[in-house]
């Protein structure tokens, strides 16, 4: 019966489990994530013009440290002030 | 002589702390040192079963705390390690009898005499968890290669990184390498990937260790089991000693591999 076996069980586990580490250790929700980023996005948009579709906001952790990591890709000016 | 205090937790029940205590206590004492265990579990003794010195209580920790006995008299020495000695839990009293700071009183009396204080945590990060890690020189977290113990192993971690606890070192128990081999549980560097800490030690599972606490001879005292060498090199460690970690996938034999093959096992 093995052989019907879907994902490997404990690739899902390890999945699942950096997932509801990185919640628990921050004690913030994906709500509260989602929520976060449109903040942010709200503060940075207002000085410089960014590209919303391209934007990633994520928690990452790296041993025992959580981080916020954001990649956010600014639309260029250059040709706005060579006019 | 000062000893060190060294409490295992895990957040989660039924993981391996009362079996790792006494399996690291009389690995320790077999190699001459003298060691005196406590058990932490006030209400849910159990310690002095695994270690097979249920009948010898007469006193008890609170009967300490409380000025009922001397600290000597509430140490239950081994039947055959003549240093190595058990403080008991009570059974019958609530978890609110001891304090951090009893606790801390009781391994300052203990320090000058032993080598080593091992002290069994309860399950739960209450009160029974903070007493037994007030006095901890080191903390030994074990957890199993499962998603709800190492969830609460990393809940230990956090508390004890919050309480600045010299940084705690992690034991994987029960880990089965050919589950491991078929990808159906997470290994030991996925665990310790998760949880970011120090490595202290893998136990693979082993049969032997329930035969042991059935008879209330740790599995450490037999030199075939696996399980008992990894107790044994944990033991090593905790003296400071470098022990290289055991090859888990040699651990099935010719004899294992053929009743395997033909499905008896």
């Amino acid at each position: 019966m093995s052989w019907f076996r879907r994902k490997q069980s404990a690739e899902s586990a390890k999945e699942r489990l950096q997932l509801v580490l990185i919640h628990d250790r921050t004690d913030l929700s994906s709500e509260e994530l989602n929520e976060m980023k449109d903040e942010l996005l709200q503060v940075i948009s207002r000085h410089v013009d960014i590209d919303r579709e391209a934007v990633q906001i994520d928690l990452a952790h790296d041993g025992r440290t959580q981080r916020l990591v954001a990649d956010i890709p600014l639309r260029s000016v250059t040709r706005r002030r060579a006019g | 002589m000062t000893a060190q205090v060294v409490t295992i937790s895990s957040g989660k029940g039924g993981v391996g702390k009362t079996t790792a205590v006494a399996n690291l206590a009389f690995a320790l004492a077999a190699d001459g040192a003298k060691v005196v265990c406590i058990d932490g579990d006030i209400g849910l003794r159990n310690l002095d079963v695994v270690m097979g010195l249920e009948n010898r209580i007469v006193y008890d920790i609170v009967d300490v705390i409380e000025g009922r006995c001397k600290l000597r008299q509430a140490m239950i020495r081994d039947k055959h390690m003549p240093e190595l000695y058990l403080v008991p839990a009570a059974q019958t009293r609530d978890k609110n009898a001891v304090s951090p700071s009893d606790m801390k009183r009781i391994c300052d009396e203990l320090r000058l005499s032993a080598d080593f204080i091992l002290i069994d945590s309860p399950a739960g990060i209450e009160r029974g968890f903070r007493n037994a890690i007030a006095p901890a020189d080191r903390v030994l977290v074990i957890t199993n290669p499962e998603v709800s113990a190492v969830r609460d192993a990393d809940r230990v971690i956090g508390i004890l990184e919050a309480e600045e606890k010299h940084s705690p070192a992690l034991i994987i128990n029960r880990l089965n390498p050919d589950l491991v081999k078929q990808h159906d549980m997470l290994s030991a560097e996925d665990v310790l990937d998760l949880l970011g800490i120090q490595l202290i030690g893998i136990v693979p599972e082993d049969e032997a260790v329930i035969v042991g606490s059935n008879r209330g001879v740790p599995v450490s005292q037999d030199p075939k089991s696996r399980a008992g060498q990894a107790f044994r090199n944990i033991a090593h460690r905790l003296k400071g000693e470098e022990v290289p970690f055991m090859d888990l996938d040699k651990q099935s034999g010719l004899w294992d591999r053929l009743q395997k093959m033909t499905g008896r096992r």
